[in-house]
């Protein structure tokens, strides 16, 4: 047991980790972070894009040395049947702005340089430490950490719980439940590199210039899911998550549908001849508002990832889970320099900050998205991917037929599919679950 | 050696360009360095004495070999072998405080031989031995070092080019020691192939003093214990050698590859991660930074291949691959390929030989 | 007593990978480890330490970024760690690594006390050369033991050490004088956990950096690219052989005798030899 005390211990150096830790360090606060991975982000996995505004709130300056590979300059959506994908692009020259919004970056690295701000700030940031579990008091208040190492029990007024999506610390302790199967997506990904030139012919990029797609369609076998490709400077990372829940269904693997996705007439040209480094599989939160836990308690927050907060329909979730580390901090804070105790009370501060935040406001936003896409997996993921895409083809192909009785026989599929009833109850659905 | 990351900047600068110094012009000839211990020559010296001939020939200078170690007949012997494996002439340093290998004895005694008679490139076994006076004695001597090579030739300028993995045989780079004197090397046993014995008057020995007592020497041999023959494996120089890797996926599997190298009166070996998983003893690992073997048959099961594997059994005559995945890289260089679970064809294989050999073998003629 | 390993931050090798036309090595994304090889030096010089007291000081010749291995190093139980960084050290071969390094524990020696014993790794995993052990050695005018497979009585008083080193054909057991240089041969131990207690003090200590110049380095056309004898000229992939491998196709049963069939048809002489090795020829 470790004599000296901390103002605060921070489990986990991923994005919300980093940021709780790093505002707690620039208020002055004495805080320890502790990291099961080798160093911080060894562990973690993600697309990646970073969205620099929640980036800039925390370190102003950080495009100066943060190591990012792409800015975007265009989103694609695909949707997707088995030969075919019909897309949205979006390209615009106004994304080559002097401080662009969003970039892909890759995990393992920008961690390590975000951690390395954590430090310069004055936290002590230990890795290759796992918090096994929580030290409470005689009345259960949350006092500290124990860790797998030796004499590794180390005591704090507050725990800030940024331990990732399993969250496995806070649900043993039983502060929430484990992740329901229908609450989560597991995501496999893998590391395609090529010559940084072959990467720009192919998607059509110049220096930095970023690009992203992001697919949906019969690629998840009708279970609610998305694809996606990032390309990188050197590498192109490629993905696809479906729920976990859908995975217990349908039996399909997941190492499967990324194959298949690898496979696909459309996404085959873009990594041909990569050689593939990392496959990894992570799980990512997306019960969306409902599923949101309990956000603080007697000497603890959590945060990130383990708190579910994350955007399944934007794929945001790092910038919720700084946004959601740096209002904890901000909280912990103001009742430290209250001089007051930590106690739940005083805590649910960060819940009000929180609630007043983007973060909970575009989660309330889409309260319904999850459990919709859920039901109507089949229709949103297999049925209209193949309407739409027949619908095309029948469009530009010159038969003959005249352009009338295309575009009845399109509708009838799609009637024929999905009845009207069926059809105006979706729109109005999404409609909702939109608004 | 140079760290690799850094030949593209070292390629074009002024210190690649060869401005030999005038007291460097008088060193010539190639020198083998004879590494005998306990009285056994090293097989990696006759190798290496096939690959000075071939660097003095085109060179056109004498090759020599250095015998060092303790008076008497071994030494003898050793200098009398020489001339059959193509010395034009042999160094002697014989002297009794030499019977054991030491840092110090064997460098001083090497040193001062270069130092009298400066030979231009100087060739050195990587073994336990090799490595340690190498490093020593390039050291001294202020000179450069190539380590590992695994294939030495001359440039049209007639400087050693020397070629070794590197980056753990991700990459190979070409090295040179332009300008200093004698250009060092060491390569590995059977990277380089056994020349012809051929039987040879003695030639020209010129012995050399040592010019120590007891006393100049601090480090004692207090005792030598030999590997038991049983438990020491031969595998460098083995003439088949059967394999298994992490496809085995035990170690109880990892018996198969032993009951076939018994059948096949082989020896055995594995690929690193065996090693590291404690499944099987760190000498029976091949490749770079194991065993370098050159068998006639080579079987590899549940082997991968990677890059690290191949540089250690690309000298085999004939390289046999079983693996369950069709796209493994270990199939880019073996000439037999089958893809199928080694669990299962291993025993059959095993069956297969002992049913065609059994007739020969030893306990049958017991019998 | 003053116990110093040289460690050496390299890429991990198993993931480096090779840019398909430049041939250059793309270390995007390349990891760094402390060499495999060094550990198992440490936790013999920290073993030491345990039992005869004293410190045990980590040494690095390498990039700012090689902080992180020496901030392990210190997590695992060394006492204090020594970053030898300047950009006129870049390019070194090992004869100019020893120089650098040799420079590096004399000053060390100087400021901390002495080192009884240094230690290195047999090699690294990128450099590859088992030369700069025995090279700090002989610059420092140390007795060297490479292939050091177990310490045995190490009598501070007397100032002699036993160990077994391995030779190719058994395990020599010699008594030298300290101070010594001992290059530990791999798989003789393996590396501890540091405790909560080490590892804090690791996260905050002050890793002591030294330019050229700090260190005492006197001419500076030894050191890096200058310094050193060796150059690089060409750097490549291992050329693919030509032609695949024959692949043997079969039904349900394992193709044991056709695979017998076609080696001996590929090699005439194989049966006679592997007779010959049943009979134990
Ligand atoms: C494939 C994929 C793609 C994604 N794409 C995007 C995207 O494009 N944009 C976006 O904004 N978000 C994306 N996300 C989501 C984003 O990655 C996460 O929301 C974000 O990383 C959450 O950060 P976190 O700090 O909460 O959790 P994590 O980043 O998972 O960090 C948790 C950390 O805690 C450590 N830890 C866990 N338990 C312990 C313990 N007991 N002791 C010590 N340490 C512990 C872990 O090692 C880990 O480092 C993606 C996720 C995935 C899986
Ligand atoms: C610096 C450095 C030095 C190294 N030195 C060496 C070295 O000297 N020697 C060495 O070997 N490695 C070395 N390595 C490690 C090397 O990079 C590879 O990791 C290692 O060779 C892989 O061993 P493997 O093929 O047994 O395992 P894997 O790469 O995991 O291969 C297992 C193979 O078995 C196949 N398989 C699975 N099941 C079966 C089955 N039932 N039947 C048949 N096949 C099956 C799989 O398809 C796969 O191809 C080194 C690495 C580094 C970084
Ligand atoms: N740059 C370096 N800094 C510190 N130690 C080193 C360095 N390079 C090599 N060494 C040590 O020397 C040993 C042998 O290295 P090498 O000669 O490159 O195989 C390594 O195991 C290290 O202990």
């Amino acid at each position: 047991m470790i004599e000296e005390r901390f103002d605060a211990i921070v489990v986990g150096a991923g994005m919300a980790g980093n940021a709780a830790a790093l505002t707690l360090a620039q208020r002055g606060l004495k805080v320890l972070q502790l990291e099961r991975g080798e160093y911080s982000g060894s562990k973690n996995v993600q697309g990646a894009i970073l969205y620099a505004d929640m980036l800039e709130k925390l370190i102003p300056d950080f495009r100066e040395d943060a190591p990012l590979e792409r800015h975007l300059v265009e989103q694609r959506f695909w949707m997707m049947d088995d030969r075919a994908h019909v897309g949205l692009h979006y390209r615009s020259d106004d994304f080559n702005e002097e401080k662009p919004n969003r970039y892909t970056i890759i995990r393992a690295q920008f961690d390590k340089w975000f951690s390395s701000k954590v430090r310069e700030a004055g936290a002590t940031v230990l890795c290759e430490t796992t918090v096994t579990e929580l030290a409470r008091d005689a009345y259960g208040k949350v006092i500290g950490v124990r860790t797998d190492r030796h004499g590794g029990e180390v005591h704090a007024d507050v725990v800030v719980l940024a331990e990732g999506v399993n969250g496995l610390l806070g649900t043993r302790a039983g502060l929430r439940d484990r992740p329901k199967p229908d609450n989560v997506a597991l995501a496999v990904k893998e590391m395609h590199f090529l010559p940084r030139e072959t990467i720009e012919a192919r998607f059509n990029l110049k220096g930095d210039e970023g690009t992203v797609i992001e697919a949906a369609g019969t690629i998840s076998r009708g279970m609610t899911g998305m694809g996606f490709i990032y390309a990188n400077k050197e590498c192109v990372s490629l993905g696809i998550g479906c729920l976990v829940a859908d995975f217990e269904k349908t039996g399909e693997t997941p190492y499967g549908l990324l194959e298949r996705f690898k496979q696909h007439p459309s996404v085959a040209p873009l990594i041909e001849g990569s050689e593939v480094k990392e496959y990894s599989a992570h799980l990512i939160p997306e019960g969306g508002y409902k599923a949101i836990p309990q956000l603080y308690g007697e000497g603890w927050v959590v945060v990130g990832d383990a708190a579910q907060l994350n955007n399944a329909i934007h794929r945001e979730g790092s910038n919720l889970a700084m946004t959601s580390g740096r209002l904890a901090a901000e909280a912990i804070f103001q009742v430290k320099s209250r001089r007051d105790p930590m106690t739940a009370d005083n805590l649910s501060l960060y819940k009000k900050m929180l609630d007043d935040s983007f973060v909970i406001k575009d989660m309330k936003k889409y309260k319904d998205m999850p459990a919709l896409m859920h039901i109507q997996s089949q229709n949103f993921f297999l049925t209209y991917p193949q309407l739409v895409s027949k619908a095309m083809q029948n469009f530009v192909r010159v038969d003959g037929t005249p352009k009338m009785d295309k575009e009845k026989s399109m509708l009838r599929s799609f009637v024929k599919a999905r009845s009207w009833t069926g059809l105006f109850g979706d729109a109005f659905r999404l409609a909702r679950a939109w608004r | 050696m140079s760290e690799p990351t850094k030949a593209p900047a070292a390629a074009g600068r002024a210190s690649t360009k060869k401005e030999l110094p005038e007291h460097f012009k008088a060193y010539k000839h190639v020198w083998v360095f004879i590494e005998q211990e306990r009285g056994q020559v090293h097989p990696v010296s006759w190798e290496l004495m096939g690959a000075g001939r071939v660097l003095a020939d085109k060179l056109k200078v004498d090759l020599a070999a250095v015998v060092i170690g303790p008076e008497g007949e071994a030494t003898r012997h050793a200098a009398a072998e020489a001339f059959c494996y193509g010395a034009d002439l042999t160094y002697v340093v014989a002297d009794n405080l030499l019977a054991d290998y030491r840092n110090e004895s064997y460098t001083k005694a090497l040193t001062d031989v270069v130092n009298t008679y400066q030979p231009e490139i100087l060739l050195l076994g990587a073994t336990t031995l090799g490595r340690d006076l190498a490093g020593s004695v390039a050291t001294t001597l202020l000179t450069g070092l190539t380590a590992d090579c695994t294939a030495l030739d001359v440039d049209t300028d007639g400087s050693l080019a020397a070629t070794r993995p590197t980056f753990g045989g991700s990459l190979m780079c070409t090295i040179y020691t332009l300008n200093y004197r004698p250009q060092m090397a060491t390569v590995r046993p059977r990277v380089m192939v056994m020349p012809d014995r051929v039987e040879r008057p003695i030639g020209r020995i010129v012995t050399h003093p040592l010019g120590l007592v007891e006393d100049d020497i601090v480090t004692k041999v207090l005792s030598f214990l030999p590997d038991r023959d049983s438990a020491k494996s031969n595998l460098a120089y083995a003439d088949v050698v059967v394999a298994g890797g992490l496809g085995l996926g035990s170690p109880e599997n990892f018996q198969l590859v032993r009951q076939l190298a018994t059948v096949l009166g082989a020896d055995y070996g594995c690929s690193r991660p065996l090693v590291q998983k404690g499944w099987v003893p760190s000498d029976r690992q091949i490749g770079q930074t194991g065993k370098t073997i050159r068998p006639k048959l080579y079987i590899a099961a549940g082997i991968s291949g990677a890059i690290q594997h191949r540089v250690g059994v690309e000298g085999a005559d004939l390289i046999v691959a079983i693996n369950t995945d069709r796209n493994a890289p270990i199939f880019d260089f073996a000439h037999v390929g089958i893809v199928t679970d080694a669990i299962r064809l291993l025993p059959a294989l095993t069956e297969a030989f002992r049913a065609r050999l059994s007739p020969h073998s030893r306990d049958r003629i017991a019998s | 007593m003053h116990i110093v390993v040289c460690i050496k931050q390299v890429p991990d090798s198993a993931q480096i990978r090779v840019h398909p036309v430049t041939n250059t090595i793309m270390r995007q994304g390349v990891p760094t480890i402390i060499n495999p090889y060094d550990l198992f030096a440490l936790e013999a010089a920290l073993a030491l330490r345990d039992k005869h007291g004293g410190e045990v000081t980590v040494l690095t010749m390498g990039p700012p970024s090689a902080e992180d291995s020496l901030r392990k190093a210190l997590t695992y139980g060394a006492d204090r760690a020594v970053l030898l960084t300047d950009r006129f050290f870049a390019g070194a071969d090992t004869l100019a690594t020893t120089y650098a390094l040799a420079t590096a524990l004399r000053k060390i020696g100087e400021t901390y006390g002495p080192a009884d014993i240094v230690f290195t790794g047999k090699q690294t995993i990128d450099g590859d050369t088992a030369q700069v052990g025995p090279g700090i050695a002989k610059r420092l005018g140390m007795l060297q033991l490479t292939y050091v497979a177990k310490i045995g009585a190490l009598d501070l008083a007397a100032g002699t050490v036993e160990v077994e080193r391995r030779s190719e054909g058994g395990v020599q057991m010699l008594r030298t004088k300290l101070p010594c240089l001992i290059t530990m041969l791999e798989a003789t131990n393996e590396i501890r956990r540091g405790a909560m207690v080490d590892a804090l003090r690791a996260a905050r200590a002050a890793i002591v950096k030294w330019s050229a110049q700090d260190a005492g380095v006197e001419d500076i056309a030894k050191c890096g690219l200058r310094g050193s004898p060796t150059i690089v000229k060409k750097v490549f992939a291992p050329p693919p052989r030509a032609e695949k491998a024959f692949m043997i196709e079969f039904g349900s049963e394992p193709p044991a005798d056709a695979l017998i069939a076609e080696l001996f048809k590929r090699q005439p002489k194989l049966e006679a030899d592997l007779v010959a090795l049943a009979r134990g020829f």
